[in-house]
């Protein structure tokens, strides 16, 4: 149930989020000046923190929507399914200790 | 936690007394669609996060000259448009059956999903120009913001 809960909460987040990357992106197209303005107000540590956030959103959206599948065309998906969610919480933990000191170096790293 | 005892993948409805809520399979395709582009869409941001985040330097890396080294390619140009796609057709199926889950009055419902349609169609269409209409080498712009082929 919470799985289903965080499911849709990701999802919605990633949306919005979209919206807004896309726009961001699109002022390549009004000058350089104008994308490295914008894009240098993101690099900040608490940009750097929403991005962790939003990678984390991504991850375990991306994981569970498998399992969602799986459960839904493989034949033993629905006997397996609670199994399957802890797989997930493992491939989130370790995805996330992959990414997450090399992200937080970039944005918090010397220089 | 809460199991459903049998859980089974909608199909085609047969037809008779038990199809009531939509007419034909549209509901179906999009259930369809959801999974197909969920399988694609994970390589595609696990593709663009890795690139854009990981990979060099990180996100310290990016600005207008990364974006016009990466669009200078149509390998990613290709990339970001499927996923420009895919990513905005599946939000929006999915956050329509938020509203029809949620919106219970009948104006609520047709507002929040006019939105979300008019929303669907700026930034696919945006999205859209923008990779086709790059101009990496804008004139009268400063050299050193520019990718480095420009002077070339
Ligand atoms: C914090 C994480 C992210 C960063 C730093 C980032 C950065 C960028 C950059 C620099 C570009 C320009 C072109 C390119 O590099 O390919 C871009 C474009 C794009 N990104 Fe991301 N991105 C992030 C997350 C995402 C996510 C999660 C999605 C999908 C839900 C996404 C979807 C797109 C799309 C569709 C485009 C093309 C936009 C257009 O057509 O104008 N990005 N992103
Ligand atoms: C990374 C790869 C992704 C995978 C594997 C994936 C997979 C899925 C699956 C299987 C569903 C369930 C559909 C259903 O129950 O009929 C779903 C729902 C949803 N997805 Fe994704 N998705 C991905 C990326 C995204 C992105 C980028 C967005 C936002 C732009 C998004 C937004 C949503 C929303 C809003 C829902 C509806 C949730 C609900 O009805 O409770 N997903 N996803």
């Amino acid at each position: 149930m919470w799985s289903w809960v965080a499911h849709r909460v990701t999802g919605v987040l990633i949306f919005f989020f979209l919206l807004v990357h896309v726009l961001d992106t699109a002022l390549v197209r009004v000058s350089p000046e104008a994308y490295n303005d914008v894009i240098g107000t993101y690099k900040n540590p608490i940009m750097g923190l929403g991005e962790a956030g939003l990678v984390a959103a991504i991850v375990f959206h991306a994981f569970n929507g498998l399992r969602i599948i799986l459960v839904d065309f493989w034949a033993k998906g629905p006997k397996y399914q609670k199994v399957m969610l802890w797989v997930v919480v493992g491939l989130f933990v370790v995805t996330m200790a992959g990414f997450l000191p090399r992200h937080l170096m970039h944005v918090f790293g010397g220089e | 936690m809460t199991l459903v005892a049998d859980p089974k993948a909608p199909r085609p409805p047969k037809g008779g007394p038990g199809r009531r809520t939509t007419r034909g399979n549209t509901e179906l395709y999009g259930w369809v669609f959801m999974r197909a582009s969920g399988v694609l869409l994970l390589v595609l941001i696990f593709g663009h996060l890795f690139v854009n985040l990981v990979a060099g330097e990180g996100v310290k890396a990016i600005d207008f000259g990364f974006v016009a080294g990466k669009w200078a390619s149509p390998f990613w140009q290709v990339w970001d448009l499927l996923m420009l796609w895919l990513a905005m057709i599946h939000g929006t199926n999915g956050v329509r059956t938020i509203i029809n889950d949620y919106a219970e009055r009948d104006t609520t419902r047709l507002v929040l999903k006019g939105l979300l349609y008019l929303a669907f169609a700026v930034v696919v269409i945006l999205g859209t120009l923008v990779i086709f209409t790059f101009d990496p080498c804008p004139s009268g712009s400063p050299a050193d913001l520019l990718p480095s082929f420009c002077t070339a």
